[in-house]
């Protein structure tokens, strides 16, 4: 692996712990979009692509570093949250939790190359890491954003890990998944704004999901 | 003609999001349903020789499934016509908690509702084990917008956790994937293709076939509602208005079957079936157990019958780990498990519009405020928990005389199993057709559209328990065949 890639897979690592301590919402999709958009571009320098392949591989950077994170920070901006609160696992142990994830990873990553014997073990950690980021996220965060943030994330790792074991899907497919994940993050903005927007004009009183009242109506009026 | 069930679904929905007529939309429905049927039928009799390595292609297991799918959709649909008619468009008081809301716009409802159709046919189609994953990925897709037709937040919520669990849980199974091109390294040519990966079965590596087929199960097992990964099922079956439901768990749930067994297929052909059984056992018993455990006192009636899916899951897929005779067992459960689910949710749909409550103990003297929805529902209760003469009887029985000469204690757990689910849902179910109706419930007689489906599942079921007919047990035995049944 060419030293340019060993730091851009490096930084993946780094933007995952940035995640897991963050509870501000905006920087965290930059973060995750970040974090798509360099795994696109290291899958197209660890492989040799043809034409089309190149073309899906930017689609792909395209799709994971710009279009996912607009929707969501489209979905962010009507429901008026900013940040996460109340996380079921604090931040300190969250990083915690990260550290470990990474050294599991790091062990396992290593045994997975050995019955693998073409790939890279950096990036089989990386990505199993990663897949664990966002597991990890959805179910120690209560917010709607957050867990489809998750989501993407754990998308992101296995995207990773196809890159690293499995080459030769065929294109058609490696398209379908693309396909299937802008639609599952597009009806998740959807329903992230209907938790928000069904609900708060109706009856104020049964705002029954309390975990999507805005912060304003969380913590009061803070001026 | 291949893709022509795939297809036709789908044009219709896109007509149907834009016609702004109901009747119009109507026409649509009911003629994907027909159109549906007919050309699955044709594709049964004539069915089109398999050419390699293409990406569509219609086998026992998929036409199977196909077929399960493209009846219980005929159903659904004949119900929501007169289902969609009886709901209100200006907004409505929630009968549980008494807020307003209103309904999805009914296009929408009707395009997702064909949209479902069209990807539950991909899955059943798929010659590759990428385009099926596609094809599981769309079903969730499709159908999150039909169980949040009542714009309400508990609807709302099932939603959010349906989509997010089934998508995490499929998101498993995409990593199978990953695992099944890696273990074909250095035959990429024929990477995930379902036909050259059996034919090359033997050469795959095996650490990498053992690790994507568990993760496989996990993954697509989590869509199909096997215990521990089936939360989303009881909130997702009993919040979605009841066609939907009556779909979800007769015809989703064998498309995620589908892609266990898939998988299933290609192990056994590189003589590892083994390592498979074992956890679809382990899986199917807790599924079982769990499934019993929560019908037990259960208050909501069709939560109980969600619950109750669960447990059939379980049993199917104990059926297949048990392997042999049992395999042909588990096939018949499946389609039989469909018709008297789709019956039960119906009907529960009806019962629900009669009483406007889900709460078993709130509804009493069915018998006497609507006498066809009653009787089927108690046909319905005999029906799933695998009494005679109904088709489950015979599918369990099946199952139980294999696991008797395979292990008798775990066939003694089964049954144990079985009974106490039985007792359960008769504790709950019975009640609610007998004893005193409340005097304000309507004794109205009640629309075709709600009777006819229902009553034509229940009638399959029946004729199937006393005698299969040839071109079904064929189809039957030939799906076995293919996961290794006698």
């Amino acid at each position: 692996m060419n030293p340019i890639v060993v730091a851009a897979v490096s930084l993946l690592a780094l933007i995952n712990f940035r995640l897991l301590g963050g509870s501000r919402l905006v920087p965290i999709i930059h973060g995750a979009a970040l974090q798509g958009a360099l795994l696109a571009l290291v899958g197209i320098a660890l492989r040799e692509l043809d034409t089309a392949e190149t073309a899906l591989a930017v689609g792909t950077f395209l799709v994971k570093g710009f279009v996912l994170p607009t929707l969501l920070l489209r979905a962010l901006r009507q429901v008026e949250i900013r940040r996460e609160i109340e996380p079921l696992v604090g931040y300190n142990v969250s990083l915690l939790v990260g550290a470990a994830a990474l050294a599991i990873a790091a062990m396992l990553g290593g045994r997975i190359a050995e019955i693998t014997t073409t790939h890279e073990p950096l990036m089989i950690t990386i990505s199993l890491f990663t897949m664990s980021t966002g597991l990890f996220l959805i179910v120690a965060r209560r917010k709607a954003v957050t867990q489809a943030l998750g989501y993407l994330i754990f998308e992101n790792g296995i995207y990773g890990l196809g890159i690293a074991v499995a080459s030769g899907e065929p294109l058609l497919v490696e398209a379908g998944i693309l396909l299937d994940l802008f639609v599952a993050v597009f009806v998740m903005g959807i329903i992230i704004f209907h938790i928000q927007h069904d609900f708060s004009h109706i009856d104020i009183d049964r705002l029954v999901v309390p975990d999507e009242v805005p912060e304003t109506v969380r913590e009061g009026d803070p001026s | 003609m291949i893709a022509a069930p795939i297809l036709l679904p789908l044009i219709l929905a896109g007509l149907a999001f834009v016609t702004p007529s109901r009747r119009l939309r109507e026409v649509w429905l009911l003629g994907a349903a027909l159109g549906h049927a007919a050309i699955v039928a044709l594709l049964a009799v004539d069915r089109p020789t398999p050419s390699a390595h293409a990406w569509l292609g219609l086998d026992d297991l998929g036409l199977l499934v196909l077929a399960i799918v493209s009846l219980l959709f005929a159903g659904a649909a004949v119900y929501s016509v007169g289902y969609l008619r009886r709901e209100p468009l200006e907004p409505h008081t929630d009968n549980e908690e008494g807020e307003l809301f209103s309904n999805e716009p009914e296009a929408v409802f009707v395009g997702c509702f064909l949209l479902f159709l069209s990807t539950m046919s991909l899955v059943t189609l798929s010659r590759h084990m990428g385009l099926l994953w596609v094809g599981v990925e769309a079903t969730t897709l499709a159908s999150a917008p039909l169980i949040y037709f009542h714009r309400h937040h508990r609807s709302l919520e099932a939603t959010w956790k349906y989509l997010l669990v089934c998508s995490v849980g499929i998101g498993f199974a995409l990593l199978g994937n990953v695992a099944l091109v890696a273990s074909a390294a250095g035959h990429e040519s024929t990477a995930l293709d379902l036909e050259g990966m059996i034919k090359i079965a033997p050469q795959l590596n095996r650490d990498w076939l053992q690790a994507s087929f568990l993760l496989f199960l996990v993954g697509y097992g989590t869509k199909m509602g096997l215990a521990p990964m089936h939360t989303w099922l009881p909130d997702a079956h009993s919040e979605s208005p009841s066609p939907v439901s009556a779909l979800l768990s007769g015809a989703l749930l064998n498309c995620a079957f589908l892609g266990i067994l898939r998988a299933y297929q290609i192990l056994d052909a590189a003589g590892m079936s083994e390592l498979a059984r074992g956890p679809l056992r382990a899986f199917g018993l807790f599924s079982m157990a769990v499934g019993a455990f929560f019908i037990v006192r259960q208050t909501d009636f069709k939560r109980m019958l969600a619950y109750s899916s669960v447990e059939h899951m379980g049993v199917i897929a104990f059926g297949v780990g048990i392997g042999g005779a049992a395999i042909f067992g588990s096939m018949l459960h499946a389609l039989s498990h469909s018709l008297a689910k789709a019956t039960l949710f119906l009907v529960a749909g009806n019962i629900l519009a009669r009483y406007g409550t889900k709460h078993a103990e709130d509804v009493r003297g069915a018998v006497e405020t609507q006498q066809k929805t009653a009787v089927l529902w108690v046909a319905g209760l005999f029906a799933i928990t695998g009494m005679p003469p109904f088709a489950l009887f015979l599918s369990e029985f099946t199952i139980v005389r294999a696991a008797i000469t395979f292990q008798p204690w775990l066939a003694v757990l089964f049954l144990i199993l079985l009974a106490v689910a039985f007792i359960a849902m008769m504790a709950v179910g019975l009640p609610m057709t007998l004893g005193r109706a409340p005097k304000d419930i309507s004794r109205s007689s009640e629309p075709a559209s709600s009777i006819w489906p229902p009553i034509a599942f229940i009638t399959l079921l029946l004729v199937l328990g006393l005698y299969i007919p040839a071109p079904i047990r064929e189809l039957l035995e030939g799906a076995a065949g293919l996961i290794g049944g006698p």
